[in-house]
């Protein structure tokens, strides 16, 4: 079966518009739910950190936490809706041929369309905070591809599991409501132990708040090391999946 | 060379018994011979030339669809060997790839590109598509106001307009009204008789009659006769007769 990649291309569209659409439709709030959560999140860590425990906040403290808040949504929606695909879409596994992988990672890009929007809501608020527009912005398509890159990753492996070990979305939730506390959202990397600041970088979403910080409110490239790290840790984890859902696939029609 | 062959194709399960799913997967994958297995299939070999028409019959659980769910590369086979030779457009429980919220248009989209269609192809063909499935203005409403005859004419025409080399049938045309089965086996010989290779499984056996030359017949995943259409699926005809005591629950010869 040869088909050109071009054709997969307008697949993966289609794919993708159908999860958006299917969310949206029947909703009177559409696409704006997609602005609501982040928002009431940032309110409520706001007004924790700045009235009932206000040692810990910094200048413009709402910007601050929704460049965290961000990067962690996507993250954290992206995985657990992927983790479900390949279980949740009987019809494309048992019914008609197309390379699976196409089924994780059009989930995953979906999420990705809530991203564009909640990115547009961080940045228009860093504009009104009063940060300017600066040269370094340009990494944060970079920052961000690789946060998807990485989603990708863990979601072909996640996915695959799920097929065979339903428990898989639970470990996933577990695994989200943790790394809530681990990313430093509602704190800042300078008051993180030196000790653990090697981790930090290594957990690919950590790196990512902390990049989005430098570039959007100090004015600054992510440094050298916490890219490499992002870089490394990212195309890692999206080779493993590739090779965890290519062990696994092969039966996914006589389980799904 | 075939444009689909069998060699010696068999597909095993090993046996569960409602044991956890985790556990059965990992006996699936650590089996050894010996262990106990189930046969879905057990030695199928045929061969079909371009252009040729198999039918597939057999009781509940003979074998049928895993045979084709083979043909479509959607599971592998344990032993022996699939060599399929073109794109493959299944028919298998149509319409089961729709989604309710969306219209028949953006569903016949979506099953378009799932075929692998391009942009274009999509574009050019969508007219003739709805014309052929004689849905017409409900083409834009959701998909779950339609009855499950229109949903089956959309699946259908959708998918046999991907340009099929090799088509795989299993029991579609029983959902639609008796003029658009008509049409329905009409546009399917158009097809076969421009090339396209057919695998038809259908308890329709005057159906398979028309459609195909060659016929296989399994019981239990195994071949209990394959050869000619004719004889095969007389015998199939004779010998459910017999089992049913003269009372056949098949289409009788007419």
């Amino acid at each position: 079966m040869l088909r050109r990649s071009w054709d997969y291309s307008y697949l993966l569209v289609n794919l993708v518009a159908r999860d958006f659409k299917i969310r949206y439709r029947n909703m009177s709030l559409g696409v704006f739910w997609s602005l609501l959560n982040p928002l009431v999140m940032m309110g409520v860590l706001t007004f924790i950190f700045t009235r009932i425990f206000p040692g810990a906040a910094t200048r413009d403290f709402h910007v601050f936490v929704l460049a965290g808040l961000v990067p962690y949504n996507f993250f954290s929606l992206a995985w657990a809706s992927a983790t479900r695909s390949v279980l949740e879409n009987p019809a494309l596994v048992k019914r008609v041929c197309l390379p699976r992988e196409i089924i994780p990672v059009s989930t995953v890009l979906a999420q990705g369309l809530h991203l564009l929007i909640q990115m547009a809501l961080l940045l228009a608020l860093a504009l009104l905070a009063g940060y300017g527009v600066n040269g370094y912005w340009l990494w944060l398509p970079l920052i961000f591809g690789l946060e998807l890159v990485f989603v990708c990753g863990l979601s072909l492996a996640s996915s695959a599991l799920d097929v065979y070990f339903r428990d898989m979305r639970y470990v996933v939730e577990s695994l989200n409501m943790m790394l809530f506390w681990l990313v430093p959202i509602f704190y800042s990397f300078a008051v993180i132990p030196p000790a653990y600041h090697t981790i930090y970088q290594l957990n690919p979403i950590a790196a990512v708040t902390l990049a989005c910080r430098n570039v959007l409110l100090e004015a600054k490239a992510p440094p050298e090391s916490l890219m490499s790290k992002l870089t490394l840790v990212s195309l890692g984890a999206l080779a493993a999946g590739f090779w965890i859902f290519g062990r696994l696939k092969r039966r996914f029609a006589d389980y799904v | 060379m075939a444009s689909v062959e069998f060699r010696q194709v068999s597909k095993t399960y090993a046996r569960h018994a409602g044991r956890r799913l985790a556990r059965q997967f990992l006996a699936d994958w650590f089996r050894r011979p010996g262990d106990e297995e189930f046969y879905a299939l057990r030695e199928v070999s045929f061969a079909l030339g371009r252009g040729e028409g198999l039918g597939v019959v057999g009781g509940n659980g003979a074998g049928k669809s895993t045979l084709l769910s083979l043909v479509a590369g959607l599971s592998w086979p344990d032993a022996g060997e699939v060599s399929v030779a073109g794109r493959v457009v299944p028919l298998l429980e149509l319409g089961s790839g729709f989604h309710p919220d969306l219209t028949g248009s953006e569903n016949l989209r979506l099953t378009a590109a799932l075929l692998g269609f391009s942009r274009r192809r999509t574009r050019e063909l969508s007219d003739q598509i709805v014309e052929f499935s004689g849905i017409g203005d409900f083409i834009d409403e959701p998909l779950r106001t339609y009855s499950s005859g229109m949903v089956m004419r959309l699946a259908f025409s959708t998918s046999i307009h991907a340009d099929p080399e090799i088509l795989l049938i299993d029991e579609v045309l029983a959902v639609g009204d008796q003029n658009f089965q008509a049409k329905c086996i009409e546009k399917i010989f158009e097809v076969k008789r421009a090339g396209a290779t057919l695998v038809c499984v259908s308890h329709d056996l005057r159906m398979l009659e028309r459609l195909c030359d060659q016929a296989l017949w399994l019981d239990a995943g195994r071949v209990m006769q394959q050869g000619p259409a004719g004889e095969v699926l007389g015998a199939y005809r004779a010998s459910a007769q017999a089992a049913a005591g003269g009372h056949s629950p098949f289409s009788a010869p007419s």
